[in-house]
């Protein structure tokens, strides 16, 4: 260790480069795929379901069996304990379909082989015989066949809304419909199950969520919590598709391992994890709100529907975050919004970033939108009219007071520094001149509820290790998927030990070593995580205090941790000076970190309470043209501004922002999910299913971070979560195409453009603006 | 025949490499990843799309050595005799310096997750050793054929434009030992067929353009693979069992690009990058098109002559081909013929070619003046995607300002690309006005019952090919007006 560098200024709230970016770009970071295997390992392929619904008649695996390096089959009939691996214990996610298959693409059977191609060739000389049942693939067709839910719904009512719609002057009614979203994760669903001895077994998965994994296994084979352990250093991309989708893989990996007694790992081909594994749900909301003629709401009533597959999963938290979003950033007098988790034969949709607050946002910029063209005006104006109050009209439809509002400040400084109002100026001059392309231009604004919404999630713990040198080990309950977690607690760390990032060892996840995890996942990670952390270092900063202070005979008092080391008196003491002379005098070195988020509570029956720690807000500004002959279009610009409190590290943050923009843009735009009427997704994999390019990214690009804001709580470093608030932000490029296709018309009719809008919908959306501009 | 190699012989890296048995169906990617433990190349799609498994391969070309963006994945091994194949892991020591592309990606915070990172590293590579200041555009292009799903690119577009300024392409070791590796490249080849393997795992890369009709007369059952972007997922997406495989890319007499009799005569091994400044110095109306065939990837890899003896109904090239009334010459064993290229396709599926019979060059009548033409191709979005559709017009007018004659193709508007016969018949001999146009859009309903399908619906495919010929109007008239991605 190099003594020289011990006196630096403190890595917190600098823009260092993520941990494992050298090893990144030299091709050297190590995925699950990637490790060594141990000896004989063996490879698990699974077989699927080609029908949407139906009955199992029977099941031939013979022609499986024989198959060249198959060492064996597993059925349903193979799991030692629970056949069910749903991560909200209602039964209704089994391993291996069993009876009845509910989806296209749903796990039946595994085959075990020597190597991974052997593995997957057998997997399609099964012989399944179905007797099909009806199939439901959509919100519409779930809706006429009853409406079966796959969890229980949610109410959200504040004020009363009979009397807000009676005192409004206008009414509008309306359906919008939004898509739903592969993660498209470059790194497919991995798992390598090890077996040890007795009933041991470790999982090496690509997992946002190793407690669940290890809950999960441990449930399939029937042994104790303490039996499996999981571990994660990082992987390829996860954005909510690994939270809870990595569960059947590190299942079926473990069943095998166990039967077979060798090592298993389980690899899905990208089209079989499209095929198998959940997506963000797409909802249809149907709308009603009540305004005045100076565009101000006085009620809302809304319907959230959503495609939830097969079996519950997510499904409620899902849906319950869409409507704690129906607000956005909106004040509503009177407001009743309720959920509709709806059962259809498609894949489970799950978590992904934002998880349901994105749609609940998109529903209700879409009322703003109806609004400012019934009225006549920029949609800008009408957001501005219905902002959240910072002393009054300042209660959310769930009951919480927003005490932190800034996104007056945020839209005014993003509208000054992206020169809003004369570019629309120039906008609205150009399209009266311009046949084929016309442009569009939009200023969208977002506030996001921070914390998980079930309440104890939002716990974390971290093993925090000084070793005699100074070098600290640390390990803590969130995992790396990308966006920088680790680096960031290890800024905490070395800030708060005083000590050169370099002295900070980042390890993996780890069930055995911080306990009970929740999952990394509603941007928490680093509130979470980096508390949890600096409580450990708190823990052994005492008693190294403490000791310094008895070795110089001083107060603990007058003991001062600085950049380097400790100072008693006037004498400084070199961390790893400190640290050696703990050890000889035997004080314990190292510590389990905790932390809580204080404050908050929710009572879902009754639809009250302190969901949220803090808001996050942020804004963007996009400008398209599209092309009224075929409807393409391309992002000409987009300004992004993002709160993010007292950034940990700009420049990770700024990343965390520009990709979520781009994500939000593609979710809104390209990335389209098409069932044919067999109910088979035949978008699956990216020749059919179009994430955005670099060339898709906006011409102009400007993204910058709200540097006055600072975290009204004490959160870690005063910092705010980053990884869901900006990933509405896409939601402006759709506006800016609306406002396009709204030109046709002359901006009389409100363009209703549904998503995904990919150019089909925009020239449709055109042609309806043609035909019912014609008629008006 | 004459003596045969029993080996495939490349460069890995630094290491010369020869193989005596491998499947024939062998990827590069798996050759790596599960054989030589290189694991800087990921797996993200096995189908050519995500770039993940970008790697470069270098061939002598005219003396010279090029190196070129490839996707691993669809690779096959036996594709590689006489190439240097680069990978992540030959850019920098474990315990070196960064290379200078990969310090820019470090400085630039161009990486998160991480898993695209190494082939992002290898595109942006390739780029920088031709074109050390590129501009955004070309870094784009260069990207066209890699996802990022984490930093929304626009880290690793600044990266891209920044690697100069950690060193200079000369003192990059590709670039610096050329003259090495070249001569190391030379003495790979040798003008012997290649075989390797038995039976359907049979390997084959002829010697010559004889060698190749003798050996698919031999073999008619064999799979020809030139760029393998469509047969590599025969493979890895289907499983077929292909083999044996005739490998056809680096045969000489198919790789020429000549003039002759008022024609450009493409060989059917030329890829779509070899082939790019020669078509769109020709023919400037396919610049756009031709820039948005596949990725970058694809270019390098894919060629003219497999894209339509695949006779795909959604491949790029033949819809502006077949209203340039080019024609193909087919080769079985010493026969010739050659035939419009319209009338090749016959069905889905479906193509005019007899066992043991091969596509040896399209030739394509260069246009006269005065002739308008235009080709456009819409997909869901711009870069790396398939057609929805793809529409080509051709028109010549008289004296009087009416057409003399019109061509006009379509892929993806029927089981084959198709001529729209009874659009051009409503167009012929009519003043070429907006109202000729306008009483021509229905005819687009008798030549074509699009499908409905992941990419569009059929009403959008007949909406969008009839308000293409309003643009091709429009354009030819002056009031044309397309989407740019150009800077203002």
């Amino acid at each position: 260790m190099n003594k020289q560098s011990a006196i630096t200024a403190s890595p917190l709230h600098v823009s260092v480069p993520h941990d494992s970016a050298i090893k990144q770009v030299a091709g050297r970071a190590d995925y699950v795929d990637d490790l060594p295997e141990p000896e004989g390992t063996l490879h698990a392929y699974l077989g699927l379901s080609s029908r949407a619904h139906a009955e199992i008649v029977a099941i031939d695996l013979d022609a499986v069996r024989v198959a060249p390096g198959v060492v064996g089959v597993l059925t349903a009939g193979d799991i030692p304990a629970e056949n069910d691996i749903s991560t909200v214990h209602k039964h209704d996610e089994p391993v291996f379909a069993h009876r009845v298959v509910e989806h296209h693409g749903q796990a039946i059977f595994a085959v075990v082989a020597v190597d991974r191609e052997a593995a997957r060739r057998a997997a399609r000389l099964a012989r399944i015989e179905y007797r099909d049942l009806p199939h439901i693939t959509d919100i519409a067709a779930a809706r006429a066949a009853g409406g079966q839910l796959v969890t229980e719904p949610l109410k959200l009512e504040r004020g009363d809304v009979e009397a807000g719609f009676a005192a409004s002057q206008r009414r509008v009614k309306g359906t919008v419909t939004i898509g739903g979203q592969e993660h498209f994760y470059l790194e497919s669903q991995v798992a390598l199950a090890i077996p040890g001895e007795d009933d041991e077994i470790t999982i090496q998965a690509s997992t946002q969520h190793p407690t669940e994994i290890q809950v999960m296994v441990a449930q399939v084979l029937g042994i104790p919590h303490a039996a499996v352990t999981v571990n994660m250093r990082r992987m390829g991309g996860g954005f909510g598709g690994k939270e809870t989708q990595g569960n059947l893989f590190a299942c079926v990996a473990a069943v095998a391992a166990r039967k077979f007694r060798r090592a298993v790992k389980l690899r899905p081909d990208r089209d079989d994890d499209f095929s198998i594994t959940g997506k963000r749900h797409d909802f249809v909301v149907d709308y009603e709100v009540g305004y005045n003629g100076d565009g101000r709401i006085q009620a809302v009533t809304a319907t959230y529907a959503a495609r939830s597959g097969y079996s519950a999963d997510l499904s409620g938290p899902v849906t319950d975050r869409a409507l704690f979003h129906a607000d956005n950033a909106y004040w509503y007098p009177a407001v009743r919004v309720q959920s509709q988790p709806l059962k259809t034969n498609t894949v489970s949709n799950t978590a992904f970033r934002g998880f349901g607050g994105p749609q609940g946002i998109v529903a209700a910029e879409r009322w703003i939108e109806d609004i400012a063209y019934a009225l006549g005006k920029d949609p800008l104006d009408i957001r501005k009219a219905n902002f959240y109050g910072t002393d009054s009209n300042n209660i959310t439809p769930y009951h919480q007071v927003v005490e932190d509002n800034v996104i007056h400040r945020v839209v005014d400084e993003l509208e000054q520094s992206s020169d809003y109002q004369a570019r629309r100026r120039a906008i609205l001059a150009f399209n009266r001149k311009s046949k084929v392309l016309r442009k569009g231009i939009a200023l969208v604004p977002v506030k996001f509820g921070i914390s998980f919404t079930a309440t104890w999630h939002n716990q974390a713990g971290a093993l925090v290790h000084v070793y005699r040198d100074g070098s600290v080990h640390l390990s803590h309950g969130g995992t790396e998927m990308g966006q920088g977690l680790h680096t960031k607690v290890a800024q905490v760390l070395a800030d708060a030990f005083g000590i050169p990032l370099e002295w900070v060892k980042i390890t993996a996840s780890n069930t055995g070593k911080v306990p009970n995890t929740s999952a990394t996942a509603a941007s928490s990670g680093t509130d979470l995580n980096g508390m949890a952390a600096l409580d450990g270092a708190n823990q052994i900063k005492a008693r190294m205090g403490t000791h310094a202070a008895r070795l110089h005979g001083v107060d603990p008092a007058e003991v001062v941790w600085q950049s380097g080391g400790i100072r008693v008196g006037a004498k400084l003491m070199r961390f790893d000076e400190l640290a050696t002379s703990c050890w000889m005098h035997r004080v314990q070195l190292s510590a389990a970190g905790f932390y809580m988020t204080p404050e908050i509570y929710w009572d879902r029956s009754t639809g009250r309470g302190r969901p949220f720690y803090y808001f996050a807000y942020g804004a963007a500004c996009a400008e398209a043209t599209i092309d009224t002959l075929t409807g393409e279009y391309q992002v000409d610009r987009a300004d992004l501004l993002e709160d993010v409190g007292r950034s940990l590290n700009p420049a990770i943050d700024i990343g965390q922002v520009e990709g979520a923009f781009v994500q939000g843009m593609g979710w809104l735009t390209t990335e389209e999910l098409w069932w044919d009427q067999k109910g088979q997704l035949r978008t699956h994999a990216p020749s059919t299913y179009k994430i955005p390019l670099a060339s898709d990214v906006p011409r102009v690009f400007n993204v910058r971070l709200a540097e006055w804001s600072t975290n009204s709580k004490p959160a870690i470093g005063r910092s705010k979560a980053v990884g869901e608030p900006p990933l509405v932000l896409g939601y402006a490029v759709v506006e800016a195409l609306s406002m396009a296709v709204a030109s046709v018309a002359d901006y009389r009719i409100a363009p209703r453009l549904d998503m995904p809008a990919t150019p089909e919908r925009v020239l449709f959306a055109v042609e309806r603006m043609r035909r019912e501009g014609a008629a008006t | 025949m004459g003596e045969v190699r029993a080996a495939i012989r490349f460069i890995l890296n630094d290491e010369d490499v020869a193989l005596d048995s491998v499947p024939a169906t062998r990827t590069l990617l798996d050759y790596l990843r599960l054989e030589r433990r290189l694991k800087g190349s990921k797996e993200g799609c096995a189908e050519g799309d995500c770039g993940a498994c970008t790697v470069l391969v270098g061939r002598l070309r005219n003396g010279e050595l090029i190196y070129r963006s490839v996707n691993a994945c669809i690779c096959f091994v036996g594709s590689l005799d006489g190439a240097h194949v680069v990978t992540i892991e030959h850019l920098s020591a474990p315990d070196g310096p960064l290379h200078p592309v990969q310090q820019a990606m470090v400085d630039h915070h161009g990486s998160q997750c991480g898993f695209c990172t190494p082939g992002i590293v290898m595109s942006l590579y390739g780029l920088w050793m031709t074109s050390p200041d590129p501009s955004t555009s070309q870094v784009e292009t260069a990207l066209q054929g890699n996802l990022c799903r984490c930093t929304g690119y626009a880290p690793i577009i600044r990266a891209g434009q920044a690697i100069s300024q950690y060193g200079a392409p000369a003192v990059d070791p590709l670039v610096a030992e050329r003259a090495r590796i070249k001569a190391r490249l030379a003495t790979l080849g040798g003008g012997r067929r290649v075989e390797v393997g038995q039976g359907r795992d049979r390997i084959i890369v002829p010697a010559s353009a004889d060698d190749l009709a003798s050996a698919y007369l031999d073999n008619p059952e064999a799979t020809l693979v030139s760029g393998a972007t469509d047969v590599g997922l025969w493979v890895t997406k289907f499983m077929r069992d292909i083999g044996p495989l005739i490998f056809v890319g680096e045969i000489d007499e198919l790789r020429g690009i000549v003039e002759a009799e008022g024609a450009l005569v493409i060989g059917a091994a030329v890829t779509y990058a070899e082939a790019a400044d020669a078509m769109v110095s020709r023919f400037p109306q396919l610049a756009e098109l031709w820039g948005r065939i596949g990725g970058t990837q694809v270019r390098n890899m894919g060629t003219i002559g497999a894209n339509i003896a695949n006779g795909s109904p959604i491949g790029d090239t033949p819809p502006p081909l077949i209203a340039l009334e080019a024609t193909v010459t087919l080769r079985r064993g010493g026969a010739r013929r050659t035939l419009p290229l319209e009338n090749f396709f016959i069905a889905y599926g479906k193509q005019d070619r007899q066992p043991g019979e091969f596509v040896e060059s399209v030739q394509v009548p260069l246009l006269p003046a005065g002739e308008r033409f235009a080709c456009y191709k819409i997909s869901k979005r711009r870069d790396e995607d398939i057609s929805a559709l793809c529409g080509a017009f051709r028109v010549a007018l008289d004296a009087r300002g009416h057409v003399g004659s019109v061509r006009i193709a379509f892929g993806g508007m029927a089981a084959t690309p198709k001529r729209a016969t009874s659009v051009e018949a409503a167009l012929l001999g009519q003043a070429w006005t907006e109202t000729t146009i306008e009483a021509a859009l229905p005819a687009f309903a008798t030549d074509f019952q699009p499908l409905t399908d992941m990419r569009a619906s059929a009403g959008y495919r007949l909406l969008a090919a009839q308000n293409l010929l309003r643009r091709f109007h429009l354009e030819t008239t002056g009031g044309g007006q397309r989407l740019t991605r150009e800077v203002a």
